[in-house]
């Protein structure tokens, strides 16, 4: 059976199609709200912002976190910024330039409709922002000031020093905890989904476990929306937090709905490099970083000198060299593949020669320590803290790591996945970016879908529905609550010899390996023999302690790194089959004969959606047609 | 280098605890503190032993999630440090640790080194935001904002909430959390209009939760891995006062037509 991929994009003229949409939608009226209970999985920017939005327009709404607070949500790690086409520096942005920069960025594999709307609400996320107190950077004027991003030639990203997730998230979960108090969501915290529970065709529940008890429990709703992220912890290592999983959509996968273009991953180009096997995870140096700091490698291979001793004639400003129009300010898949070959062709710094130089000392030069502290003091204290180098005296070592996922479950225009009802948003769904996300998109997506899409949409899926009419006796419920009870009494009672992490390590560089920064087919076919022969193992050999009634960290890992070792042969199976270059799949067969990425727009400009068949059954590949009618297709030129 | 930790392990909210002594034979000077407890957790993991339960998620120091005492230290020795950020350069081959979880009444102990901090997300409940639906803002730029004020707010928003103030001070006041967030928003012409409710209301809830009230012993600022300051417990105070007289909780009034 393939999926229904009807995307439902409006008719008319693209700057109308919002607008048209909104007015036709169905409306459910202000006492009839309060009879629809709504669930909403995540409490990051997209869920968050979806809960208390809806709590606020009277929907019963049921918000879950696995961790301990919605505030601890890993949009909170989010620092450089947050795009919006306010022109407010009348450097010649609009809504439609900040669409046009999105399409390309994403290597023409986003969907337009989305993309514009997208860039259309971005002005109103900044107003409401400011109205909840977020504290913006200002100029003495006392007006908002902005900083560039990378793949623009504007500046319109606004930000709050280098803590604007933080401050964005903040401003979300006040206004999250405002309706948890005025009684119209309720939050259950240190809780995890483990199950989507379908019933006649509908998303009507979920079913949790309550991580301190142990219990596991049926939710039944109207609605469920997943605002659960990215699955960037298949890699292992990656700047994701180490809770970031992908349970929720994976479990939604296997209950039906599609899955596009897993295999887009962006790998983000500054990173602070990894310095031993007992690595849990990688940190992110902000993009905002390469609008002051200058990228280099010596001109002479592993050369180990100090880097303030090599002189400016022996440096090679490799993307100042190769693209000139955006400089150190090209997009995240070019300056990461930049970073690659430099350290591939033996250029590299550091340990292993698997780093760059992020120079800092022009820009402190010009305009004085005080303006980079300023800009990115707190910055420069992480990377102080991790690595014990000043990166006042002595440039930053970066290296390319695993940041975000711009494939997630397939949604129509309606943010609603192929499982009516079943609606998803942020990071964890697949429409904005394309094959390529620029900085300072995300936050962007995250809270756009949240406080200015689902809004409208959820309305007009449930005024065509009536309230209620299934409980937590259903079959399907029972069905789904014993699925769970089953899988967590299989992790126990394995008792074999590894732990959760060495799978997930051992996946990790299965995936870095062969699904990383640069794809081949061998490679492919290789991670996609092994990935099965290691799940395998893990069923058989791995040693979850402890019980399931107690607050169990083991058991917590075993069960999202299950699901990793599905979804990563199906990003493995997805990048194998999309035999071209684009964004941030990058295989090394489809290249310009100068190293870009060379895209086959006649056999693959589509979204790739998977459909699942049944364990152990390859899934099955549909394909939505992506129409470009407004930014032309051709190779993206930051030269 | 070797570690010897001695962890306070509890097994649930209702059992005793006891200190533990492990040792980490291979630790090494770049890993986090919660790495070189990973690898320690990874070996009890293989002894077919419980492993040692801590809250963490981003380790980058900002969704404060970690915190523990270490030697009476909340997140440890390093200044301005969250303990996922605290690396083992910091410490010595052969050093004897002392890690416990944050105590405090009003963070009852979940599990060995984790604690329930959600008391912390009732009192935002309580008045801790600016009412503002989604969708009702004027444009961003409407409403200029003076830069030191905004730098200010700014101070005082990066708070992350992880409650060392409250496990370093005598009282387990949660003074400094609150005055952060009441001194974010009171800085700022958004936050006026909720000024006095907002003290009123997170003053009082802060006390209803089990929290001790300030009597000025500085430890939390000394501990603070963001660097919130002391001063904005003065302004929580003086909103406080000024909200004690003049501001009434509404009654239910008569509606209109």
């Amino acid at each position: 059976m393939a999926l229904n991929l009807d995307s439902k994009i409006p008719s008319g003229p693209i700057e109308q199609k919002w607008q048209k949409a909104k007015f036709e939608m169905k409306l459910v009226n202000p006492a009839n709200k309060r009879k629809y209970n709504v669930i909403v999985v995540g409490s990051g920017l997209a869920g968050g912002a979806a809960a208390a939005s809806l709590g606020e327009l009277g929907y019963n709404v049921k918000c879950f976190c696995f961790q301990d607070s919605p505030r601890r949500a890993h949009s909170i790690a989010a620092q450089g910024g947050i795009n919006a086409a306010k022109n407010y520096q009348n450097d010649g942005d609009s809504v439609y330039r900040l669409f046009y920069d999105t399409v390309k960025g994403g290597d023409f594999r986003a969907r337009e409709a989305n993309v514009y709307r997208l860039a259309e609400v971005s002005v109103d996320i900044i107003d409401q922002c400011v109205a909840q107190g977020v504290p913006f950077a200002r100029e003495y004027g006392g007006v908002l000031a902005n900083r560039s991003f990378g793949g623009a030639q504007v500046s319109r990203t606004f930000y709050a020093r280098g803590q604007t997730g933080q401050q964005l998230l903040l401003g979300c979960y006040q206004a999250l905890e405002r309706q948890v108090d005025a009684g119209r969501v309720k939050m259950l915290y240190r809780y995890e989904m483990l199950e989507l529970v379908v019933i006649d065709g509908r998303a009507r529940g979920i079913i949790t476990r309550n991580m301190v008890t142990g219990e596991i429990e049926s939710h039944v709703a109207d609605a469920v929306v997943l605002g659960t992220g990215g699955y960037g912890n298949v890699f292992y290592l990656s700047t994701n937090a180490k809770g970031s999983n992908a349970t929720a959509i994976w479990r939604a996968y296997k209950k039906g709905a599609g899955f596009a273009n897993p295999c887009y991953t962006q790998i983000h180009p500054t990173c602070i490099p990894q310095s031993g096997d007992y690595q849990s995870k990688l940190t992110l140096m902000s993009e905002s970083l390469r609008n002051d700091g200058r990228i280099w490698v010596p001109t002479k291979k592993a050369d180990t000198r100090d880097p303030n001793t090599i002189p400016e004639t022996e440096r090679d400003y490799y993307l100042e060299r190769r693209y000139p129009a955006f400089g150190n300010l090209c997009p995240r898949d070019i300056a990461s593949r930049a970073a690659k070959v430099a350290c591939d062709e033996g250029y590299g710094v550091g340990p292993g020669g698997r780093g760059v130089y992020l120079d800092f000392s022009e820009s402190i030069n010009r305009l004085g320590r005080n303006v980079i502290e300023e800009r990115y003091g707190n910055l420069f204290e992480i990377y102080e803290r991790i690595t014990g180098d000043d990166p006042y005296k002595m440039p930053m070592r970066i290296y390319p790591a695993v940041h975000y996922t711009m494939g997630g479950l397939w949604v129509d225009y309606q943010l609603q996945s192929t499982i009516p009802g079943l609606f998803v948003l942020g990071e964890a769904n697949f429409s904005d970016h394309g094959a390529n996300r620029l900085g300072a998109s995300a936050l962007m997506q995250g809270l756009a879908d949240g406080y200015f899409v689902i809004p409208y949409t959820m309305g007009n899926y449930l005024a065509g529905v009536k309230p209620g009419g299934v409980d937590a006796t259903h079959q399907e419920f029972k069905a789904a609550k014993e699925a769970v009870d089953a899988r967590t009494k299989k992790f126990l009672s394995i008792k074999g010899k590894k732990t959760v992490d060495d799978f997930h390590r051992e996946l990790g560089k299965v995936m870095w390996e062969y699904c990383g920064m640069a794809r081949n087919a061998a490679g492919l076919d290789h991670a996609i023999a092994r990935i099965p022969e290691l799940r395998a193992e893990f069923w058989e050999n791995v040693n979850v302690p402890g019980s399931g009634a107690e607050l169990n960290q083991s058991l917590e890992r075993a069960g999202r790194v299950a699901d990793f070792l599905e979804l990563g042969e199906l990003l493995c199976r997805d990048a194998r089959i999309r035999e071209e270059s684009c964004g941030g799949h990058f295989r090394e067969e489809y290249q310009t004969e100068d190293g870009e990425a060379k895209r086959d727009d006649v056999n693959f400009c589509h979204a790739a959606v998977w459909e699942y068949l049944g364990d152990n059954k390859v899934p099955a590949r549909n394909t939505e047609p992506l129409e470009f009618e407004h930014v032309h297709l051709a190779q993206r030129n930051y030269k | 280098m070797k570690i010897i930790l001695n962890i306070w392990r509890q097994q649930n909210a209702t059992s005793a605890g006891r200190m533990v002594r492990y040792e980490v034979p291979n630790a090494n000077e770049h890993m986090s503190f919660l790495e070189m407890l990973d690898v320690l957790n990874e070996e009890l993991t293989r002894k077919g032993e419980d492993p040692v339960t801590f809250e963490h998620d981003c380790r980058e120091g900002i969704c404060g999630c970690c915190g523990f005492m270490i030697d009476g230290v909340p997140h440890g020795p390093q200044r301005g440090t969250t303990v996922c950020q605290l690396h083992m350069r910091h410490f010595h081959d052969g050093d004897e640790l002392w890690l416990e979880p944050f105590r405090a009444k009003a963070f009852p102990v979940i599990k060995d080194l984790m604690v329930d901090r959600s008391a912390f997300d009732r009192i935002i409940a309580s008045g801790g935001f600016i009412s503002v639906n989604t969708g009702s803002a004027p444009d961003g730029n409407a409403l200029p904002v003076i830069k030191k004020c905004s730098d200010m707010a700014m101070d005082a928003a990066a708070c992350i909430g992880c409650g060392a103030c409250v496990a370093s001070c005598p009282n387990a006041s949660a003074s400094l959390f609150v005055s952060a967030k009441i001194s974010h928003l009171g800085q700022l012409p958004q936050g006026q209009a909720e000024r006095d409710r907002r003290a009123s209301r997170m003053v009082l809830k802060m006390t209803d939760e089990g929290f001790g009230y300030c009597t000025n012993t500085g430890e939390c600022e000394a501990v603070c891995p963001k660097g919130i300051k002391i001063e904005n417990i003065a302004r929580m105070h003086r909103d406080y006062i000024k909200a004690s007289a003049t501001f009434r909780e509404e009654t239910s009034g008569g509606g209109a037509g």
